[in-house]
């Protein structure tokens, strides 16, 4: 749910990074805070576990600049992928305004790929949303591996609707930024929508 | 989908009111009104020090799991939450299910104090908030994102 702020002129949206354990969700975040000018971002905020495995969630708040003389501020959020954290999964989505599915090219992460995005559409179903009505994009992430599936398996198991898809080997930064531009571009397109 | 949430200046100025009448009466620190899905939008006392964005954010991740642990076990909701600090305590409360107040204090106040005074600001807030509510939903405001272009949207992401 964006939320807009005609007193101090700003406009706030809640994107999701969604998508199953060790995909690179987390790397994206870290990738993007990063590679943005201090002025532009706040504090990066992970609520993991001692291994470094993502809690609750990772939280970074982004500046992209002004449309007529609105800020516009993106508020990204990470879920925890393995499959126990399903309620805090739930919880992150509430609000939501875009959705990144960040999937796993190696071909033994398939099972866990399909088993994550049919528990994200089930997730947004349970609280309101439609994930064919929502900004929504995905995201190859670990192209570099040796083991990655060719793109036309990954497509057509993981993106049967054809939203825009990038590939990406996240801590490299290769697809991150085009990957977030993408989902930035169709929320903000949806706001004029629903303006 | 939900509703888009709106603030108008009127309302801000009102609600910030508030808060400061709150930092005052009850000797807070500081006094914070967040939006449920994590967005501070209003201040008053010593926020210059604070990092608003991480704490409002932490705030709603906060109350969102305190609440799915109510719903777990068949509570409505846990309306409150106050956590004792060595210098700083923290109290948070969940205003017309909509959004949360925080307050701030140490031992210039009590919580005793926090308490009475934030159920006073809650009653006030609460009001506000309807108001807001039906402004929004009545769509009177203007709309300057119908008017946003394609190359408007375009220019934020040119490098």
């Amino acid at each position: 749910m964006s939320f807009i702020n005609y007193s101090s002129r700003e406009i706030n949206c809640k994107i999701v990074y969604y998508g199953p354990g060790l995909c690179g969700k987390t790397t994206n975040l870290q990738y993007i805070y990063n590679k943005t000018n201090p002025e532009a971002k706040g504090k990066m905020i992970s609520l993991a576990t001692e291994t470094e495995r993502t809690l609750f969630f990772d939280f970074l708040p982004l500046s992209l600049g002004e449309i007529r003389g609105f800020k516009t501020r993106f508020h990204l959020y990470t879920v925890p992928g393995q499959v126990f954290y399903d309620a805090s999964r739930k919880l992150i989505l509430k609000g939501v305004d875009g959705v990144v599915y960040v999937g796993d090219s190696q071909m033994e992460r398939m099972e866990a790929n399909i088993e994550s995005l049919e528990n994200l559409r089930s997730n947004l179903t349970e609280q309101g949303y439609d994930l064919d009505k929502l900004p929504y994009v995905v995201q190859y992430n670990k192209r570099d591996l040796p083991n990655a599936i060719p793109m036309a398996e990954l497509e057509e198991a993981l993106n049967p609707t054809k939203v825009p898809s990038f590939e990406a080997v996240a801590p490299k930064g290769v697809g991150v930024f085009d990957t977030l531009k993408a989902v930035a571009k169709l929320v903000l397109t949806e706001l004029r929508k629903g303006g | 989908m939900t509703q888009q949430l709106v603030m108008y200046e009127e309302e801000l100025s009102q609600i910030t009111s508030i808060c400061e009448v709150l930092q005052r009466d009850s000797n807070a620190k500081a006094v914070l009104v967040v939006d449920k899905n994590g967005q501070a939008f209003a201040e008053a006392g010593e926020v210059e020090s604070l990092d608003i964005t991480s704490l409002s954010s932490l705030t709603a991740g906060n109350v969102a799991a305190t609440g799915a642990i109510a719903t777990l076990l068949a509570e409505k909701e846990f309306a409150g939450q106050f956590l004792e600090g060595q210098k700083t305590h923290y109290h948070i409360s969940i205003v017309g299910q909509r959004v949360i107040l925080v307050v701030l204090f140490d031992e210039r106040s009590s919580l005793g104090l926090v308490r009475l005074r934030v159920r006073k600001a809650t009653t006030e807030l609460v009001h506000v908030l309807d108001v807001l509510a039906k402004k929004s939903a009545s769509g009177t405001s203007p709309s300057v994102f119908s008017e946003i272009t394609d190359d408007d949207i375009d220019n934020l992401f040119n490098d």
